[in-house]
């Protein structure tokens, strides 16, 4: 178990890293925005009509921000080694609650379109790969290349358009009922689809065209079993390392299908805390993705061990 | 393995809600709950009838009783008795007496907002009454009550620090679930003490996007659905199954200029930028609704707007001569020059309302027109009062609220007497800052109101461009919402679903 030792240790000094510079890195850039950060909270905190110098006043009184930007990065700094993430400045809640409420609403949107994506995508890229340069993967090259390109905001409106105005099927935004986790999840799956079935046609052809599949077809066994067998095992560990990329895409997304969607999750909030100038939000929602990306990976690394016991060097 | 998938996805869609239901009317908006604090949310929780205020207003901006059914002064002006309305039950079951009603106020007054800047030295119950005491007199001060920063919590809201930590109002509806930014969930307060609501329950969702919030409307997911964008207006009013409404506004799209600086220094400069301004059209392209104000207060604001007044009229000859009799003279570049000084000027601007970038590029052109340079700087709407505090403001394009209080004067005060943040910056006219002060404490008669809008006209501390209309889309499946122009509420209370 040295080498699961190993990997966690390894993973543990690198979420402590991760967590440095997204802190540094955070705060330096909100820094570097202009506009008088108590004004900009005074705006995000009473909206446009009552934005004054003297709310502003009051903001910069009640959170002292006239300290200087070390102190605050200095507190922010100690704040994290109690494992506090301090207060949002703008609606007075504890960072670490609103984080809590909004991660909960993007894992759920995240999980799904995952779901929905390894549904679709990389099935339809094996059957693709097993016959590479048929028509299914003709079609698959310039539906996977035309979803890819397509801007997510685009998608997502064609899908309102097409399957809750046109077709009546699904609600078309907001949040709190079952059924509207489908269309962001969907916008979100058809990018990570497209993808994943590239990904998945590509090492299945490469596969379907080597000797020990062919050997493993010669010895009798039938297309399924070959398929069972030698090929799904092999495409799967690139394949799942390919996926915790993948994140970084979902990411992104998130912050653009949520905003589209209403829906109240973290990529949603980051955007506005940036808006806002709210520093400790802004810090502490990179702080738990840039963590949950680590997180990630480390699992996906457990995983592929797990499928590829000789051990992944990509 | 794919059954086990499937099996995934159908669970991971079914996190413990509640199915859809017809009996909640689901509302969408672009306003976003910050927290629970009145002062954050309470224009929100005002317009959902959660909360309530001690004076209320009607669609006329006319002060009426809310949770006071009277009030008096004295005779010096200095006191101010409120009659709390008996039998009103809080959400949580508790009786609203003077006492409550001091400790919401209070709180309200403890921060900064709008009765921290009244002139009152305490809020106190005695017996049946509220009674606040002013350092001088205050004649607006009920209108300030009727702001929704003055709604009324239940004692219990307020946690040991003193911030507010339930919401626990009064109104026909009470909260069942509050997850800022994003949704508010209510049911049917039984016990409301102006008769049930006829709705069961609501759901408030704040999409901020406009495109998405009118999606909504179109696919039947919303049943009503406030502010539209012009194009997404056009598109809605040709469906069957719903109605899109509008009412004029007390809210002014206007340009605010520093009146102190050389290039705005006096009152025909102004009016020659004024004259620049092709209203109708701007409107037409812009606003997609015919609202050109040719005055300050548009014709809803009774008293207020003076329809003997000389319109404001686009005429950019005249507006050149104007501006050559300043001693203004063109250069080579076109551009207007003035002791070597070029006509350039700043223009600061914000999209948080998306025609006011869109206005801008179109003012650039006009202007550009009659030899002024404009460079638009669009930002955050905190970059206004900023620049304004900083004196660094040159021109600033803004759409402001006259009846944030629903007595104008409040506004007034604050922008005009003599200058505000939102309001006239570097304007000297003592008669002015006099009368709105006078206004403010003594009251106004209907010939102080005029006088301010001529003096408005003539001397144009601000150039006003377009007169707003409040939009929404309501579904055919419920009946009796109303579009308040004081964007106090939609009459939920006694909106209904059709049978």
């Amino acid at each position: 178990m040295r080498g699961l030792t190993g990997i966690l240790a390894f993973r543990l000094a690198q979420a402590a890293g991760v967590a440095l510079v997204v802190g540094v890195m955070s705060f330096l850039m909100i820094q570097a925005m202009p506009g008088d950060a108590a004004y900009r909270i005074a705006a995000a905190r009473y909206g446009y009509d009552m934005v004054s110098s003297q709310a502003a006043d009051a903001v910069r009184a009640e959170l002292n921000l006239d300290a200087g930007a070390l102190a605050q990065f200095g507190g922010w700094i100690a704040d994290l080694l109690r494992f506090d993430l301090g207060r949002s400045v703008v609606s007075g809640e504890p960072v670490a609650h609103e984080i809590a409420h909004q991660l909960g609403a993007t894992l759920h949107l995240s999980v799904v379109a995952l779901l929905i994506a390894l549904l679709i995508g990389p099935p339809l890229g094996v059957l693709a790969g097993l016959r590479a340069g048929g028509l299914l993967d003709r079609v698959l090259l310039v539906a996977a290349a035309g979803l890819r390109a397509m801007p997510q905001f685009l998608l997502g409106l064609v899908l309102i358009v097409a399957l809750a105005v046109e077709a009546g099927l699904l609600p078309s935004a907001g949040h709190g009922r079952a059924a509207h986790v489908v269309l962001p999840a969907l916008t979100l799956a058809l990018g990570l689809a497209a993808g994943s079935a590239r990904i998945a046609r590509d090492l299945m052809a490469g596969i379907a065209a080597s000797q020990h599949y062919a050997f493993a077809r010669m010895k009798g066994l039938s297309d399924g079993q070959v398929l069972r067998h030698h090929g799904l095992r092999n495409i799967a560990a690139p394949l799942l390392t390919y996926l915790g990329l993948q994140f970084v895409f979902l990411a992104e997304g998130v912050v653009v299908v949520e905003t589209i969607f209403g829906w109240p999750g973290i990529g949603h909030a980051l955007i506005h805390a940036v808006f806002h100038r709210d520093v400790p939000m802004v810090q502490g929602t990179a702080l738990v993705m840039g963590l949950g990306f680590v997180v990630l990976n480390a699992l996906i690394d457990l995983a592929a061990g797990r499928i590829d016991p000789r051990g992944v060097t990509a | 393995m794919i059954r086990s998938a499937l099996l995934a996805v159908t669970a991971a869609l079914c996190p413990l809600t509640a199915l859809a239901d017809d009996q909640t009317l689901d509302i969408a908006a672009p306003f976003e709950l910050k927290g629970l604090d009145p002062a954050l949310s309470g224009d929100i929780f005002l317009r959902l009838e959660i909360a309530e205020t001690l004076v209320d207003s009607d669609a006329k901006g006319r002060l009426r009783p809310g949770l006071a059914t009277e009030w008096t002064t004295s005779e010096d002006g200095l006191e101010w008795r409120f009659r709390i309305r008996e039998g009103v039950a809080f959400h949580d079951g508790t009786m609203l007496d003077a006492a409550a009603a001091a400790i919401s106020l209070n709180h309200a007054r403890s921060h900064e907002g709008l009765l921290s800047r009244a002139p009152i030295t305490d809020i106190r119950a005695d017996g049946a009454d509220l009674v606040v005491a002013l350092s001088e007199p205050f004649a607006i001060l009920p209108a300030f009550l009727a702001e929704y920063r003055s709604q009324i919590l239940a004692p219990a809201s307020y946690g040991p620090d003193g911030e507010v930590v339930a919401l626990i109002g009064t109104g026909a509806f009470r909260t069942t679930e509050v997850s800022p930014p994003q949704t508010l969930a209510a049911e049917r307060f039984e016990d409301y003490w102006d008769g049930a609501a006829r709705i069961p329950a609501l759901r408030y969702t704040a999409v901020t996007r406009s495109e998405t919030r009118a999606l909504m409307a179109e696919s039947g997911d919303a049943e009503l659905v406030v502010t539209l964008d012009p194009a997404s207006v056009t598109r809605l009013s040709e469906l069957e199954d719903l109605e899109v409404v509008s009412a004029p506004l007390p809210r002014v799209l206007m340009l605010k200029v520093d009146a102190a600086s050389p290039f705005f220094d006096s009152a025909a400069e102004r009016e020659a930028l004024s004259m620049a301004i092709d209203r109708a059209g701007l409107a037409q392209v812009v606003l997609r609704y015919d609202a050109s104000a040719d005055q300050m207060f548009p014709p809803n604001m009774d008293g207020w707007h003076d329809a003997a007044l000389p319109p404001l009229s686009y005429d950019p000859e005249a507006a050149r001569a104007l501006l050559e009799q300043a001693g203004w003279t063109p250069g080579d570049d076109g551009i207007m020059q003035k002791d070597g000084q070029r006509f350039a000027v700043e223009l600061v601007t914000y999209p948080d309302r998306p025609e006011l970038p869109l206005t801008a590029t179109v003012l650039q052109q006009l202007f550009h027109d009659i030899g002024v340079d404009i460079r638009i700087v669009s930002s955050n709407s905190s970059e206004i009062p900023a620049r304004h505090a900083a004196g660094t403001l040159q021109m600033g394009l803004m759409a402001r609220n006259f009846a944030l209080v629903p007595d104008p004067t409040g506004t007034l005060l604050q922008d005009y007497a003599p200058g505000g943040d939102w309001g006239a910056m570097g304007w000297d006219n003592p008669e002015a800052a006099q009368l709105i002060r006078r206004m403010a404490s003594e009251g106004a008669t209907p010939g102080d109101r005029a006088r301010i809008a001529a003096i408005f006209r003539q001397d144009l501390p601000v150039i006003p461009i377009a007169w707003y209309q409040q939009t929404a889309a309501i579904s055919d499946r419920v009946e009796g919402i109303t579009l308040d122009p004081y964007e106090r509420g939609f009459g939920l209370a006694r909106a209904g679903f059709v049978e």
